[in-house]
């Protein structure tokens, strides 16, 4: 399988604090990858290097063959490419959930009003949600909002897709309604990072499980070893999971 | 002494024109002001450091100094530099080097109040917008500066209404705005009291029911 997201000894500073040490992962195409480890340990970080959200300062990301880090590269049209999803939806709170969905499409694409209000429409069906498609994001509950979110950045026809803890904002009733979504899109064949603690969603879609501690990839590994044999897996990520899986 | 104010109604007509300059000069005034201010609160934000240091000394500038030095100076200085820029002697009115004054002067507090209002923004909201590809121009023009605006809308309100009544200051230069009209109306008839309270009135009715629609907004934007 080709490489989608290619992450080659990344290292990242804030000022003196050491962010992320020599990040080595790929995501190959089709692959659905899983980033856990513990808070503050880089996740974030590392997937919003990925499309240049934030800066790193040694190494190397190659997404679908072009430098992210390359001062000559063009990150609008990059990041127009990879589609990402945010703990906290980050939907544009003046803006209909039509607009929402269209507005990018229109700006960055240049797509035409109809064929974004179209095309919107149509991830909204599938993320069941065409019945709201006047109202504001205010109007919405949480885990409606995240698939309009995840509506809004399939629109851009992406490449891969980029998930920074999208259920964790979310009341414990509404995580499955999102889950399921990510799961359809797994399924259909996307490529997709994912930073979650959901491990039952690990546990169905992913193909590999990555575990982060204080910077350092500590595990990189799939997911039948990760789960399967966890006296195989380091005393961090051991401790990880012990922790998580009681809750 | 008793007070004579039937002589208002007489002069009425001229006193409209009075409050039609005050009022063209206040609303051209605050859409200059915003642009401009909006501009410096940018420059102020930005990571380019010459530019941000260049929009603070401007507004630390402005914000330093008398406004009706600034309005006595442009009058002086406008034509003067019209006349660098564009090489002839082109004879600019009161009215347009006032114009120009109160922009610079109430854009440096304009800018303060946009760029308090780009800040409450979430920093999510521009990476969401990034992400989907936006440029900083159109992640600004297109997802921050609306929500901004929509939030600051009552201080900028509020900025224009201090501005309203900071607009009587061009009776230094000589322009015939509402309270300069009053006053040399009052002179000519002889019944400068009168007159003067009756513009206190006006501007009194006008600053205190536009700070109730302000307030009002305010809470209903609050919710
Ligand atoms: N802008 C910043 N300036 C300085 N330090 C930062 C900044 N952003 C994050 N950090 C630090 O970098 C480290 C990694 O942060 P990051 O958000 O990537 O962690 P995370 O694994 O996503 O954690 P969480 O599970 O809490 O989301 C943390 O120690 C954090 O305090
Ligand atoms: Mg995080």
């Amino acid at each position: 399988m080709s490489k989608m997201i290619d992450i080659n000894n990344v290292n990242k500073w804030y000022g003196e604090f050491q962010v992320l040490t020599d990040c080595t992962t790929s995501v190959s195409k089709g692959e659905v990858v899983v980033v856990c480890g513990p808070s503050g340990s880089g996740k974030s970080t590392l997937i919003k290097c990925v499309n240049a959200l934030e800066p790193f300062q040694k190494g190397e990301i190659i997404v679908d063959g072009i430098s992210v880090g390359d001062p000559k590269t063009d990150l609008p049209k990059l990041r127009s490419r990879v589609g990402m999803v945010f703990q906290h939806f980050e939907l544009f709170p003046h803006l209909s959930i039509t607009d929402n969905l269209a507005i990018a499409q229109m700006k960055v694409l240049g797509r035409g009003r109809e064929e974004a209000m179209d095309k919107g429409l149509k991830l909204l069906d599938r993320v069941g949600l065409k019945a709201h498609a006047a109202k504001f994001p205010g109007q919405l509950s949480g885990g409606q909002q995240q698939r309009v979110a995840i509506a809004r950045a399939l629109a851009m026809d992406p490449i891969a897709m980029l998930f920074d803890e999208p259920t964790s904002a979310l009341d414990p009733e509404m995580i499955n309604e999102v889950l399921d979504v990510m799961t359809e899109l797994a399924q259909e064949g996307m490529t997709m990072m994912c930073v979650t603690h959901e491990m039952g969603f690990a546990r169905r879609v992913a193909h590999r499980v990555i575990f982060m501690d204080k910077g350092h990839i500590v595990e990189d590994c799939a997911k039948d070893e990760f789960f399967g044999n966890i006296d195989a897996r380091s005393e961090r990520a051991r401790q990880f999971l012990s922790k998580i899986l009681q809750h | 002494m008793a007070l004579d104010f039937s002589q208002i109604l007489p002069t009425l007509p001229s006193l409209i024109d009075g409050m039609t300059l005050t009022l063209k000069l206040l609303v051209m005034a605050v859409a200059g002001g915003v642009g401009l201010g909006t501009l410096l609160a940018l420059a102020r934000l930005s990571s380019n450091n010459m530019l941000a240091f260049a929009a603070k000394f401007y507004v630390n500038y402005f914000r330093s100094i008398p406004l009706l030095l600034v309005i006595s100076w442009f009058y002086l200085a406008v034509p003067i530099l019209l006349y660098w820029i564009t090489g002839n002697l082109t004879p600019v009115g009161a009215f347009t080097s006032c114009l120009v004054a109160f922009v610079m002067f109430e854009a440096a507090y304009f800018s303060e109040i946009v760029r308090a209002g780009i800040q409450a923004i979430p920093k999510g909201q521009l990476n969401a917008a990034y992400a989907l590809g936006m440029t900083y121009s159109q992640a600004m023009r297109l997802v921050i500066l609306p929500q901004a605006f929509r939030k600051m809308t009552p201080l900028l309100l509020q900025q224009s209404i201090i501005l309203f009544q900071d607009t009587s200051l061009v009776y230094a230069v000589g322009l015939m705005d509402f309270l300069n009209t009053a006053r040399s109306k009052g002179d000519i008839v002889g019944l400068p009291h009168e007159f003067l309270l009756f513009a206190g009135a006006v501007y009194f009715v006008i600053s205190f029911s536009a700070s109730q629609v302000v307030k009002r907004l305010q809470k209903r934007l609050a919710v």
